[in-house]
Formats: C-alpha cells, sequence, structure tokens
C-alpha cells in the first residue's frame, strides 16, 4: 500500500480504526482513511464489501448501526446517490435550492453549469434519468460542499449516459474543488475519474493506490489497462 | 436425427395464406390501461338515471304520491325559493357543514401529523381514534346531546368527530408511505425540522389527505343530515322532516336532490383541488 503523506490542516476527512457492525457481523473493520482538500478518491469494493456501509458513516446516516473510532468530516458535505433522489413534488430548481433561502440565483447558474437550462420549471417525471441524476449533481454542488459523497451516482444509467456525466463531474469537481469519495463497482470508472483509488475488501482497505494517469485517461492507454489489471485482480476478479 | 434438405420445402403458414393461425385484434396489443376518456363519460350514468325518472313520470308509470314528477318538483323548488325558505335553511346548513369540516379537517390532519412524526405522538393519538373509528358517531348523538344540549354546537361536533377520523386516517397512512430515501435525503441537507415537514412531509401525505377529504366531505354531509333530522328547528333536514309530517313529497324530494347537488359539486371541488395540487403526478387516470 502507498503510503499517503498530508499536511493535517489541509485534510476534509480523517478516519481512524473506524469500526462498524450490524447484527453482530462486522463490516467495517478499522479503518483509516485520510482525503485532502479538493481530492478525489474512488473506492471499489464487491457488494458486501461495506463500502456503501463506509459512505453512510461518513455521511452520518447511519443510525442503526454500532460502531466505534473517530470520524472528522466537515459540516458542509453532500450526497449523490444512486437514484436521482428528487423529491417528485418540487420542481427543479425548488429541488436544487431545497433547504437553502434566497439561492434562486444561485441554483440556475448551477442548473446552466449541469447543462439544464430552461427546465428550471419542470416537474422531475419530465426529465429522463440522465438529467434527473444532473439535478442531483446541481442540487449537491450549490452547497458549495467540503465534501462530496456519491454512492454509485451513475449505476443506473445507461452506458452513453454515463460517458457524458463522467466528463460533467469531472469538470464540475476541477471547478469547484470539492473533496469528493465516489463509491463504484466499475473499476474504468474509478480510474478514468480519480486521484487515488481505494479496494475495500471485507471491511478493510486492501489496497491504496495513486493514478498516475495524463490528462485525457482513455482506456487504450496501455498504463489504463495495467491499472485496471491489477484492481480488478485486488477485487478478486481473474485477468489474462 | 437427420435432416434431410429438399427443394421443395416450404413454410406450412406460406402455403394457406387466407387463414392465420393467430386472429389478430384490432390495434394489436392488449391495452391494460383504461384508455381514453368518454366525453362527458362521468354523467352518463347520472342522466340515464334523470331521464328514466323524467320518462317514468310523463308515462304515469311512477306513483306522483311515492315519487314525484320533476315538473312538481320543479315548482316546489320555485316556490321554496320565492319565498325564501330554500335560502334560508340553505344558509344554515351550510355553515354547519362548512364549520364542522373545516375544523374537523384541522384537527385530524394536526393529529395525523404528530402521530406520524412521532412514536409517543402515535402511541397516544392512535389508539383513541381508531375506538373513534370504530364507534359510529351517530350512535353518539344522545350522549353530545346530554352533554352539549341540541344547539349549534352539539352539531358541529357531531360532525366534527365524524370528519376527523377520514383525514386523520389516511393522511397518516400517507405520511407513514413517505420513502425512507427522502427523509435520508432530508437529512443529509441538513434540513430544519420544519422546512423538512413543509417540503417533503405535507406533499408528500397530500394525496392521501386529499382522498380522506373526499371522504370527510361525504360524512360531513351525511352528519348533518342525522343531526338535523334528530333535533333541529332550522336547516334542510329540519325542511324535509317538516314536509314528511305533510306528505309533501315534491319538498323532501327537492332537499333530496340539493343534498345530491351539495355532494357532487364539493366532491367535484375536491377533485379539482386534488388535479391542481398533484400536477407532478402521472398516473393511470391521465
Amino acid at each position: 500500500m502507498a503510503p499517503h503523506t498530508v499536511a493535517i490542516d489541509d485534510l476534509v476527512v480523517q478516519t481512524q480504526n473506524l469500526h462498524r457492525s450490524f447484527d453482530g457481523r462486522t463490516i467495517l473493520d478499522g479503518l483509516n482513511l485520510r482525503i485532502a482538500r479538493g481530492e478525489f478518491v474512488a473506492l471499489l469494493g464487491r457488494s458486501g464489501s461495506g463500502k456503501s456501509t463506509f459512505l453512510k458513516a461518513l455521511a452520518e446516516l447511519d443510525h442503526e448501526v454500532t460502531g466505534s473510532g473517530r470520524l472528522d468530516v466537515p459540516e458542509n458535505r453532500s450526497v449523490v446517490f444512486q437514484d436521482a433522489r428528487l423529491l417528485p413534488w418540487l420542481r427543479v430548481l425548488e429541488n436544487v435550492t431545497l433547504g437553502l433561502t434566497g439561492a434562486d440565483d444561485a441554483g440556475r447558474r448551477m442548473l446552466r453549469e449541469v447543462g439544464l437550462t430552461g427546465r428550471e420549471r419542470s416537474w422531475p417525471v419530465e426529465l429522463s434519468g440522465g438529467e434527473q441524476q444532473r439535478v442531483a449533481l446541481a442540487r449537491s454542488l450549490v452547497r458549495e460542499p467540503e465534501l462530496l459523497l456519491a454512492d454509485e451516482p451513475f449505476g443506473a444509467l445507461d452506458a452513453l449516459t454515463r460517458i457524458r456525466m463522467h466528463a460533467l463531474l469531472k469538470e464540475l469537481c476541477a471547478r469547484h474543488r470539492p473533496a469528493v469519495l465516489l463509491v463504484t463497482h466499475d473499476v474504468d470508472e474509478a480510474i478514468s475519474l480519480a486521484d487515488r483509488v481505494l479496494v475495500l475488501e471485507q471491511g478493510t482497505f486492501v489496497e491504496d493506490l495513486s493514478i498516475d494517469l495524463p490528462a485525457p485517461r482513455q482506456p487504450d492507454n496501455p498504463r489504463f489497462g495495467q491499472l485496471r489489471r491489477h484492481l480488478l485482480t485486488k477485487l478478486g476478479v481473474a485477468t489474462h | 436425427m437427420t435432416l434431410i434438405a429438399t427443394d421443395d420445402f416450404k413454410p406450412t403458414t406460406a402455403a394457406a395464406p387466407a387463414a392465420p393461425l393467430v386472429r389478430a385484434r384490432r390495434g394489436g396489443r392488449v391495452r391494460l390501461g383504461p384508455g381514453p376518456a368518454i366525453p362527458f363519460g362521468m354523467q352518463l350514468g347520472s342522466l340515464l338515471l334523470v331521464a328514466s325518472w323524467v320518462i317514468g313520470s310523463g308515462l304515469g308509470l311512477i306513483d306522483p304520491r311515492i315519487f314525484s314528477a320533476p315538473w312538481t318538483v320543479a315548482d316546489a323548488f320555485r316556490q321554496l325559493i320565492a319565498d325564501g325558505r330554500l335560502q334560508e335553511h340553505f344558509g344554515v346548513s351550510a355553515w354547519r357543514a362548512v364549520s364542522g369540516l373545516v375544523i374537523g379537517v384541522a384537527i385530524g390532519t394536526v393529529l395525523a401529523v404528530i402521530a406520524g412524526l412521532s412514536r409517543l405522538g402515535e402511541a397516544l393519538i392512535d389508539g383513541p381514534i381508531q375506538i373513534k373509528r370504530a364507534v359510529p358517531t351517530l350512535a353518539l348523538i344522545p350522549l353530545l346531546m346530554l352533554w352539549f344540549g341540541i344547539g349549534e354546537q352539539m352539531k358541529i361536533i357531531t360532525i366534527v368527530l365524524a370528519v376527523i377520523v377520514p383525514i386523520y386516517i389516511h393522511t397518516h397512512n400517507a405520511l407513514r408511505g413517505i420513502d425512507n430515501r427522502y427523509v435520508e435525503l432530508s437529512e443529509t441537507l441538513n434540513l430544519p425540522r420544519w422546512t423538512f415537514i413543509r417540503q417533503v412531509v405535507l406533499p408528500g401525505a397530500l394525496p392521501g389527505f386529499l382522498l380522506g377529504l373526499r371522504f370527510a366531505v361525504t360524512l360531513c354531509w351525511v352528519s348533518l343530515v342525522v343531526v338535523e333530522q334528530v333535533n333541529a328547528t332550522s336547516g334542510l333536514g329540519y325542511m324535509i322532516n317538516l314536509a314528511r309530517t305533510y306528505g309533501q313529497t315534491e319538498i323532501i324530494i327537492a332537499g333530496i336532490v340539493v343534498y345530491a347537488v351539495l355532494g357532487l359539486v364539493s366532491d367535484a371541488a375536491v377533485r379539482f383541488v386534488e388535479r391542481r395540487a398533484l400536477t407532478w403526478r402521472r398516473t393511470l387516470s391521465q
């Protein structure tokens, strides 16, 4: 595992010996993680590896789970879920600015950034899956979060839409510079988006890898293939 | 198994082109939704009913002593309006119904929200409401008369008690049915409790509330009829009761027609509100 050294005052997330268990079954087994300001971290793991539990812990949404350990996360964080989770009875702009006051202009600007100008007054049900997820992104980013937690945000989208969303997310993160923890099971997605990839296996990190690929990260780059094979092996998938 | 290639092989269906194996339905695939709306389709059954009344009376098939002819009822209406009796009784009845409905809806909604958002609230409120639901409101009238006398207070309280139940039941049910994912989302957005109630809980429970409101409106008229016939000196029920004493079938029917129109109009009003308030939904009925 590559060690990560970051100046303490530049840390956005810090967990120490984080344990979580559910019904007596250990899900997270002493996780240590530091995420620096503006860092894009992807968390890979098979289903049941505990990656969603970890994200819920960071979002402090795990009311019914017992656990211990130190957890420092910024107050100003937002979550993008696998489903867009828009309130169907609020129009698009109202969904973006939900819970904020006087944020209409910021909401409109954010909708322009995700390419949804002119859809402010639409109902969520009138949007396609990809558009709904873009609204969810706008809702998260309009809060200018220090930490963006994304739980397989593109898992429910079709392949073409997913590629477009990758580009959009990359562009938005470059502009707004939140620290990002992207939970995914898609190795290509992790490599093409993240500065750093973690692999979670049975509640512990088994890999912490900096992605040293130059800017247009194309899957036909030989280094891309190498990283891909390496991560797939770590995930227990045999590759040839 | 051996396959023998023959030059004269043809698919069997090609041999009998005139007789398709499966008869195609007109329009192709089976449609599972109710289909497009028939213009004025909702009024069709009611119009048939009224038409049979008109025709039956005109042909002398309906004895006017049992059921007055439509024109006799129309005459009765004209007279009741001319001497101001209908307006007066209608005003009194409407006042009772509306105040009972408004108070009942407010109480029912507040109770549902409290029971829906707090376990303690549910533990304290739900039981009594279920007991109240099991007891017909009309069975409470003797008790209410002993407690509140026979005046307006007793009448409005009876209506309130009847209205609370459907509003509570349906709103509470809808509140409990709000997707937990929205609650999770609200937590991640750090919504203050009041914003959560206003933006998530109440709109989420609105479909249930409106369904409850439709039942409540109907129940409110039903209770009104009963309290006005038990003991009253004014109101539509009193007017009808008086007509019974004098054997004036046409006034009884006129009163019933007013009740029917009131019931239909208020139900239509609630459905109108429903359509306006729930434009975000796409359902089978659209």
